[in-house]
């Protein structure tokens, strides 16, 4: 009986709900070194007590489902516009209508209905040997296919969502039999298995294994920071037709916010100018306030024209890009 | 009507009907309580089975069109490689410790347990790293024999299997080591006597007798290999997992991913109930062990030998890895290390130890249960509390997840119309939660070496026990734990270590603030900033050394 009632206390102690005042619950697919800073200042400045847990952001999502009404989060904040587009069209981010978000995030890096907000931009592109590949040989991710590039290039598996988004997009522009064509002549130009992720893309081209790969710009950044002066530059593709690949993080307020008032202020404070540096630059992206700069080492890269096409396309075209690819052999 | 021959033949041996018709205890509450352990552990496997109400019958298509066939073949040669592997390592180490006296056998003895501590995709991020063409490996030997010489592919069949057997062959040999301290080298000379030369001795008597004890060692190392996500995707080797998570994240149907995940389930109910089935009536009691025994010693080139197997073992599983963790940490602990760590340290201990215990107790009560009278309920139950085991961590921390977020739904109303409280959610988001998802999550590792020290005890010691006087409790507390104790260490330590490494479960239902050291991990890995996760591996590897090497001191025989 004693025991029964250790347990029992147990149970209520450790089920007690912590009280405080002004709050918010994040559920975040973003990692804690890239959001607690800003949680941190924004606290900072206002006061407002900031609560997270960081997982994938497939669990992330069925917990949110799973909770329901009785959600104690009041915003997800995810990597990847086609997690934010199933995000919401599972129906678990509300609409939010504010002038300060229309006017700080252009519309195409943005959920149509307003219920996602893109926060930073990475763009997804061409990686090259400087001591082996001429950049006027570069031109566009459909001019990988050609033979010229057999044996000669690297990817990063199929399963990266990243790679989903990019072949979706590709469909969005080509259609799916054009767009498996493509694929499969990059499969044929492959010089090796591909790669779990993308700083092992780059370590393969600097190793001489291959020439040209395709990676996010951020993963660029850190290999460069950690050694300086490598034999890698990143290549600017189609820029005289639709222009770089670019995919974004970002964040919407859940359908049942138990406190939405505070969490669309804190949203508007994460797309602002101050805020959007601090969001952008931990990580080497670009913010997606077109009025704030990048980082001076990301600057550094160039001037680039972007997809301008809704990134939310990607979400909904995604299942589409992973069966093409199975079917395409892009493992 | 009497009974006729055939009748008693077909009538089971009394043991059949479980210790409980003459150790007079309350079965009804055994059962009871088993029951609902049971019933906890299984129902996040309901919940993935109820998935088949959802029909998704073009992704199946898609899958079976596309990639099925090869994941498949894939999983095959890749279960099979490391269930020979495992086997090979665990038992071979273990004889070796427990049988031979070599130069370092006693530190040998609990050190071979040490790679427990490392994660498999640890273990696989630092092969490829080291191994593959960009590695320094292949780039010295490039050096060496110029541009074209070969060298064997890291990310192959070949290396996943390698990788994994090293990863998960301690399972085996924790298993086997205990069975053969307990079978001790009675038996042994037995067979010796009755004209048996080593080997066979060695084949026919011992190997069998530890039946139970290496079965549940592959089965849990089979297990790991089967529901692990990490290791290979490094080595982008695609197994069935692969199909698991790509219907899940890239088809964006959980449903699908979910009706494969209870295929696998049930593939791995028909492999452990086949193997029960073909052990048949076969009984694994062992005599218990009397005074000290000696140890054959090994002279010349035989201890020589004895020992580089050891180091080899012991370099490739631990040390290497532990020092290019060791490297890395050195580099970038700058930027990370400060006193959150304590905090980090302290949380992944004290859930470890709390977990140990309760999915320990957990799984005593069911292997218990199943001694006092096995039939076919308790036989059911104990069956499927054993099987979450062998899913994908992130499936069943989802199945989790659901039957509890489920749970609070239902107290929150009952609350509300009985007392109109509005509490919130009780149980999701509490430490209790989590306990309670890593009892689901381990209980077939805490289960395993229980049951294999169950088989070993003769009943006919708590007949004895019976008949002069002893109570209830006292036969429990007094005759089945103290043989129990190298299982029930066993037990708690594996519990221990695989807390320590859980990554889904604790993710998804950690209390808010509450980082261990292996969400640390997966904050650095999710990105690819593996140099940046050695901190949190290596603070996790310190960890994992105190209770192996605290159990494992305790649980090795004296003398």
């Amino acid at each position: 009986m004693r025991g029964l009632s250790v347990m029992l206390s147990c149970v209520i102690l450790l089920s007690v709900p912590a009280f405080a005042g002004e709050e918010l619950v994040v559920y975040s697919a973003r990692n804690e070194q890239l959001i607690k800073p800003l949680f941190d200042a924004y606290s900072a400045e206002t006061g407002t007590e900031i609560k997270f847990i960081t997982d994938k952001e497939g669990p992330l999502l069925e917990r949110l489902k799973a909770e329901g009404k009785n959600t104690p989060a009041d915003m997800l904040v995810t990597v990847d516009a086609g997690n934010l587009w199933l995000a919401a069209s599972v129906g678990v981010l509300a609409k939010v209508n504010s002038k300060t978000l229309k006017a700080n995030i252009p519309a195409h890096l943005r959920d149509p209905d307003d219920r996602w907000f893109g926060l930073s931009v990475r763009a997804r592109t061409i990686v090259y040997s400087t001591a082996r590949v001429k950049p006027a040989d570069l031109s566009t991710y459909e001019a990988l296919g050609d033979s010229k590039w057999k044996g000669r290039l690297c990817l990063r598996t199929s399963k990266k969502v990243y790679n989903q988004s990019l072949v979706a997009m590709l469909i969005a522009r080509h259609e799916e039999p054009k767009t498996e064509k493509l694929v499969k002549s990059w499969v044929a130009n492959l010089a090796t298995d591909v790669f779990p992720d993308d700083t092992k893309v780059m370590e393969a081209i600097l190793a001489g294994q291959c020439d040209v790969g395709i990676v996010n710009t951020y993963y660029f950044g850190r290999l460069e920071k950690k050694q300086p002066g490598l034999p890698l530059a990143l290549f600017w593709p189609n820029q005289k037709d639709r222009g770089v690949h670019v995919n974004v993080s970002g964040a919407g307020i859940t359908a049942h916010a138990p406190h939405r008032a505070e969490a669309v202020k804190f949203l508007e404070w994460l797309s602002s100018e101050k805020a959007q540096n601090l969001f952008a630059d931990e990580n080497l992206e670009y913010p997606a306030n077109p009025k704030v700069k990048p980082a001076q080492s990301v600057a550094a890269w160039g001037k680039f024209k972007q997809d301008t096409i809704n990134v939310s396309k990607a979400g909904g075209l995604q299942a589409k890009a992973v069966m093409l690819m199975d079917r395409a052999g892009y493992k | 009507m009497s009974a006729s021959a055939e009748d008693i033949r077909q009538s089971p041996p009394p043991i059949e009907s479980g210790i409980s018709d003459w150790l007079n205890v309350n079965v009804r509450l055994w059962r009871l309580a088993s029951f609902t352990v049971a019933a906890i552990v299984a129902a996040p496997i309901v919940v993935i089975a109820l998935s088949w109400f959802t029909p998704v019958g073009d992704i199946w298509r898609h899958l079976v069109q596309t990639v099925l066939g090869e994941l498949l073949w894939n999983t095959a040669v890749m279960m099979t490689g490391v269930g020979v592997g495992v086997f090979l390592l665990g038992a071979g180490l273990a004889w070796l410790v427990t049988m031979y006296d070599f130069p370092g056998r006693r530190f040998f003895d609990w050190a071979l347990m040490l790679p427990l501590a490392i994660p498999a995709y640890v273990l696989a991020f630092v092969a490829v790293g080291l191994l593959d063409y960009s590695g320094p490996v292949q780039s010295a030997w490039r050096a060496v024999f110029g541009g074209s010489g070969w060298f064997p592919p890291i990310r192959s069949a070949g290396g996943v299997i390698g990788v994994m057997v090293l990863a998960f062959y301690p399972y085996v040999y924790m298993l086997a080591r205990a069975a053969f301290l307990s079978q001790g080298r009675r038996m042994l000379e037995t067979g010796r006597v009755l004209g048996l030369v080593p080997r066979a001795a060695f084949l026919r008597v011992a190997l069998p007798m530890a039946r139970p004890a290496l079965a549940a060692g592959v089965a849990l190392a089979l297990m790991e290999a089967l529901a692990d996500f990490g290791a290979v995707a490094i080595f982008n080797y695609d197994t069935f997992t692969t199909a698991i998570y790509k219907a899940w994240l890239g088809l964006f149907s959980l449903p699908a991913a979910a009706q494969l995940a209870s295929l696998l389930l049930l593939f791995v109910a028909l492999a452990l109930i086949g193997e029960r089935q073909l052990r048949g009536r076969a009984r694994y009691h062992v005599t218990l062990r009397v005074g000290r025994e000696q140890r054959y010693k090994l002279a010349g080139a035989r201890a020589i030998y004895a020992t580089v197997a050891c180091v080899v073992i012991l370099l490739l599983a631990f040390l290497v890895p532990v020092g290019q963790l060791l490297y890395w940490a050195w580099n970038t602990a700058h930027l990370d290390l400060d006193f959150r760590y304590l905090r980090f340290f302290f949380n992944t201990v004290s859930l470890g130890m709390a977990a140990a215990v309760v999915t320990t107790f957990g799984a005593l009560l069911l292997a218990y249960t199943y001694r006092l009278k096995p039939d076919r309920w308790v036989t059911g139950a104990v069956r499927f509390a054993t099987l979450g085991y062998a899913l994908p961590g992130s499936v069943l921390a989802v199945g989790i997840m659901v039957s509890f977020v489920w749970l609070d739904k239902q107290m929150l109303q009952w609350l509300q119309s009985l007392f109109g409280l509005n509490t919130g959610p009780l149980l999701t988001g509490t430490l209790l939660a989590l306990l309670l998802a890593y009892g689901v999550r381990f209980m077939a590792v805490a289960h395993g070496p229980i049951d294999s020290s169950f088989e070993r005890i003769k009943p006919s010691l708590w007949q004895a026990a019976r008949s002069l006087g002893a109570s209830n409790r006292e036969i429990l507390w007094r005759v089945s734990i103290p043989l129990l104790r190298t299982g029930l260490l066993s037990a708690s330590l594996l519990v221990f270590v695989e807390v320590m490494k859980e990554m889904p479960a604790t993710l998804l239902l950690r209390p808010f603030g509450w980082d261990t050291l292996a969400t640390r991990i997966f904050e650095m890995t999710s990105e690819g900033q593996w140099e940046r996760a050695a901190l949190p591996a290596l603070t996790l590897v310190m960890a994992g050394l105190i209770p192996v090497i605290m159990l494992v001191r305790r649980s090795s025989p004296r003398g």
